[in-house]
């Protein structure tokens, strides 16, 4: 019983901890500010320093305290994200914002270390346990002051990919956003297609259309395919029972159908009077009906009306 | 201040907080429409289980009372109890607790022994897709196009999950215009099945279904599920609660849930359902342009319906052995109103040929219309959302 419980409790455990490990791993580096020329984002202190934007690539929230951010290869668990604030998960889709300042005691997003401009910097997250790495990227050092380094598109591209990643310089068409959207989209970009390519709605109605026949006609095809099968199971069963000289009931011949089944019923109990066995059988229980006004359901408040 | 101004002056102050002080025309005209709602369910006995919770939802939600107050009443104030209850609306998870309990209520019998009456309930979602053409011409963007015309699926619990994604504040008119149409079923669709139909083509006479077995019941909903939902995962919600419920019915040894689900559950989420959103329809949210053109827009999208399964069957009439042809009356019940519009296409039958009865054969498109508007609203979500 208690070695049963015992893997009981390992495989339970395995499972939350493959399931947290799962989620942890939508954890994402989604950009990077070296050199904070004042042009960008200023923290609770008034101070212009380097940060590290992570985006939460799930579709739930993700907790994130006992992460460890770290820019040095040889030290995983450099900083590990502090337990305790509720301000470490993350909703689904959206961001978090770590300063790179080496001043851990500001609060829980500034960092203990911070990044040198003009060399290439590494940056990584690692799982809770400073093996599992969850992302890194090297932030080259041709990055100017006030320039950021970010995903093309948010959370997307892996882990270490640089070809998922461009230099932003803050102009209209290379905006930098921290706690934001790396792409920012006013509108629903499935819905303007369909605005401007299917106006009159055509197009989805055939497409539509042919996606539920499809479905109900593969279901269609299926239950078919599975009525034959067990018509052909019925018959060899059947055949059998014959071989072996056993009667066969046949409950499914075409002719007694409810309708005849229910004919021949209503025909038997108007002409013959033929019932089942209540007629001969006494039954005797013992009613009590201790009548009184105050009881009496037919002046109690819960009746219902009935029409 | 004297007494005499101090009880004066919270007098006044009370007076403005009453409904008598803060009521509008738009109120009064929203609930003269609650208590035509309930008429229609006590007194013409139109789908009274929703049309009743609707109509005093209506009632509810019309109250006037004084929004700037803050007193956390009304159902679009956050952290309000009718707030609370209408989440169930918002994030759209009493529609999956619905099909639920229809799963466990369904007996998919006549679709499994007659297979080919799926492609009635397949053919019946065009109204949807008509609809939605129509819609965008009158100026609706697509996704708003897409909510409304999910009430040719006559599917309340669908138009309700659909229209909460897709196009939140269209729901409470999109409700209402679904849950009423479908009490209008025996109004609307009579005059389309005769219209439709020659007077030889309502006496074919189909042959009786044969029995099915339970292991086919038993397959039923789990083929069932993983085929749809691989065509269309963004229906799981939807088809995995219908088919889930199914198969609490037929597996035989969960009485007891299947029960509560088909009885307890539903009733309940029922009178959350339909009361919130009869509360929903707000006189400053509902009564607008939007909402007269989604009442157009749902009528259309039925009667497209309707008219499309009737059609439809002619269709599939022609290609089909003369022993097998299938009465064109059932093809209205491709539309998914369980059982309403199987009964229409009953009683339509028994008026021609008093002996021929047809609910049953039109038991078969009329569940299979519950999934092909559960496909259907799977398709436009993925699409639109």
């Amino acid at each position: 019983m208690k070695k049963r419980l015992l893997t009981l409790l390992v495989v339970t455990l395995t499972c939350v901890a493959a399931i947290s490990a799962q989620g942890r791993r939508g954890l994402r580096i989604n950009e990077v500010m070296i050199a904070n020329d004042s042009t960008s984002v200023v923290d609770d202190f008034g101070k212009y320093s380097a940060w590290v934007e992570l985006f939460n690539s799930t579709f739930g929230p993700l907790e994130i305290s006992s992460v460890f951010l770290t820019n040095d290869r040889n030290n995983n668990t450099l900083y590990p994200v502090p337990l305790g604030d509720v301000n470490t998960e993350i909703p689904a889709r959206q961001h978090i914002l770590f300063w790179a300042d080496g001043e851990p005691n500001k609060g829980t997003f500034h960092m203990n270390f911070t990044f040198t401009p003009g060399e290439d910097n590494y940056v990584a997250i690692y799982d809770a346990n400073g093996l599992s790495l969850i992302d890194e990227i090297v932030i080259p050092g041709s990055l100017k002051p006030g320039q950021s380094y970010a995903r093309k598109v948010d959370g997307e591209g892996g882990t270490g990919n640089a070809d998922a990643w461009e230099i932003r310089d803050g102009s209209d068409a290379m905006y930098i956003t921290p706690s934001s959207n790396n792409i920012i989209k006013s509108t629903n970009s499935k819905v303007d297609m369909f605005a401007e390519q299917d106006a009159r709605g055509g197009g989805m109605a055939v497409m539509a259309m042919c996606i539920v026949f499809t479905a109900l006609l593969v279901l269609a095809i299926c239950f078919n395919i599975i009525n034959k099968i067990g018509a052909n199971i019925s018959r060899k069963r059947k055949i059998k029972a014959l071989a072996e000289g056993e009667e066969v009931e046949d409950h499914h011949k075409e002719q007694d159908s409810g309708e005849v089944i229910a004919a021949i019923a209503a025909a038997l109990a108007e002409h013959l009077d033929a019932h089942d066995r209540e007629n001969t059988v006494l039954t005797i229980n013992k009613v009590r009906r201790a009548y009184s006004p105050w009881s009496s359901k037919i002046y109690g408040l819960r009746e219902l009306p009935r029409r | 201040m004297s007494f005499s101004d101090f009880i004066m002056q919270n007098l006044q102050e009370f007076w403005h907080l009453t409904g008598f002080y803060n009521a509008t025309w738009e109120h009064m005209v929203m609930l003269v429409v609650g208590l035509f709602f309930i008429w229609l369910a006590i007194k013409k006995n139109f789908e009274p289980m929703l049309l009743v919770p609707i109509g005093f939802g209506i009632l509810i939600g019309n109250i006037p009372f004084n929004t700037t107050a803050g007193l956390e009443i009304g159902i679009y104030e956050e952290g309000s109890v009718l707030n609370i209850l209408y989440n169930g609306v918002s994030a759209g998870w009493y529609p999956p607790l619905i099909f639920l309990g229809i799963g466990a209520m369904t007996d998919f019998s006549a679709l499994i022994a007659n297979p080919k009456l799926m492609l009635i309930g397949a053919a019946a979602q065009f109204g949807i897709f008509g609809a939605y053409m129509v819609a965008l011409l009158l100026g609706f963007a697509p996704d708003q196009a897409g909510a409304i015309a999910i009430i040719g699926g006559a599917d309340g619990p669908t138009a309700i999950f659909l229209s909460s994604k897709l196009a939140p504040n269209l729901m409470g008119a999109i409700a209402v215009s679904a849950y009423s149409y479908m009490a209008l079923v025996p109004v609307i669709q009579p005059p389309l099945m005769r219209l439709f139909t020659t007077k030889k083509e309502r006496l074919i006479k189909m042959k009786p279904a044969r029995a099915v077995s339970q292991n086919e019941k038993i397959i039923f909903p789990i083929v069932g599920m993983i085929l749809t939902c691989f065509v269309v995962p963004s229906g799981i919600p939807l088809l995995g609660m219908l088919f889930f419920g199914n198969l609490l019915r037929e597996c035989g040894v969960t009485n007891r849930l299947a029960k509560t689900a088909s009885n307890a559950l539903t009733d309940i989420v029922t009178i959350l359902l339909g009361m919130t959103v009869g509360a929903s329809t707000q006189a400053s949210e509902f009564l607008t342009g939007d909402t007269i053109r989604i009442f157009l827009l749902g009528f259309m999208a039925f009667i497209i319906a309707s008219a499309s399964g009737v059609l439809f069957v002619k269709l599939f009439n022609l290609v089909l052995p003369k022993s097998k042809k299938i009465n064109p009356l059932i093809g209205n019940a491709g539309v998914s109103a369980v059982p309403m519009s199987a009964r229409i296409s009953n009683n339509l039958g028994l008026e021609y040929d008093p002996s021929n009865y047809l609910l049953m054969h039109a038991m078969g498109p009329n569940v299979a219309g519950v999934i092909g508007s559960a496909v259907a609203a799977g398709v436009l979500l993925g699409f639109l959302a």
